[in-house]
């Protein structure tokens, strides 16, 4: 696998969301979020993930970009919220997504907020890089 | 109320590819209505019966344990007209199956022709809808679905779970 370099991730990803969302390309820059500011629907994070898989040649598990288990391990969640253990759970296993925002309130239905278009370019190129 | 848009199973590759058949007649009340005057077949239940070869396909390919959902019209575009006495060949593929969801790219043509290209994803909604409760009997795969498949009888049936 050639170097990519993250400019060419991100056209790559600009182009499976325009696709997948029906969004303008100038709408899709590093700091939108994909739920807030491009309308996505939970099934739309399905059809992104497949079609990712297919303009990079990845297999993206669905446990790598969200860790559901966390989100839905009583442990963790307190009355909707992740509790201290459960954020440093979801930051050890999502280093592609800045949670800065989300620590201040860590409601778990607002966990969708995270996913901006940077920490999917961010998940991509880890990704690429442990191929190697 | 029958809703099926799909006539028989022509062929069946599990968890690989599927071709349904759906003739189209006079018969069929929606051709009068839809454009008085034109009879022409709706493009929304071509889509339909592509999602009822796909989401068969799919659910076959899990042993048909998940209630498999139309989730999403990926991609939907039409090139020609389909008339009273054409016949409909649906085909589809599965490009990407997980726990969660499938997706699948479809050809539907006619005499030889590209009549439409359409591509779904579907949602295993046990596996995707956490909190709401729905019924533990699989209300898509009725018997009526199910004996859909069983009007397949071409190479390789009898590795087609039923």
């Amino acid at each position: 696998m050639p170097i990519v370099s993250r400019d060419e991730i991100l056209e790559k990803v600009r182009e499976t969301l325009v696709d997948a969302l029906s969004v303008d390309e100038d709408e899709v820059r590093e700091d939108v979020t994909l739920t807030g500011d491009l309308g996505a629907e939970s099934i739309d994070y399905l059809d992104i993930v497949f079609r990712l898989e297919k303009a990079f040649n990845i297999k993206i598990p669905q446990e790598e970009l969200l860790p559901r288990e966390i989100l839905s391990n009583a442990d963790y969640v307190e009355n909707r919220k992740l509790n201290p253990a459960g954020l440093q759970a979801l930051k050890a296993s999502m280093p592609h997504a800045d949670l800065t925002e989300f620590e201040q309130d860590p409601d778990i239905d607002k966990i969708s907020d995270v996913f901006t278009v940077g920490s999917i370019v961010n998940f991509i190129e880890a990704k690429l890089a442990a191929q190697g | 109320m029958r809703w099926i848009w799909i006539d028989r199973f022509a062929e069946f590759v599990p968890g690989q590819r599927a071709v349904a058949l759906k003739s189209v007649t006079l018969a069929e009340e929606h051709l009068h209505d839809h454009i008085p005057g034109f009879p022409i077949m709706p493009a929304c239940l071509l889509i339909e019966g592509m999602a009822q070869t796909a989401g068969i396909l799919v659910g076959e390919a899990r042993g048909f344990a998940e209630k498999v959902i139309l989730a999403k019209i990926k991609r939907a575009v039409f090139h020609r007209l389909v008339r009273p006495g054409h016949q409909v060949r649906h085909e589809a593929v599965i490009e990407h199956l997980t726990d969660a969801a499938a997706s699948t790219a479809g050809r539907i043509t006619c005499d030889g022709e590209l009549v439409g290209e359409v591509d779904l994803v579907f949602s295993h909604i046990d596996q995707n809808i956490s909190g709401l409760d729905f019924p533990e009997e699989n209300f898509v795969f009725t018997d009526q679905f199910m004996d859909l498949l069983k009007t397949y009888r071409g190479q390789g049936a009898g590795e087609v779970s039923l």
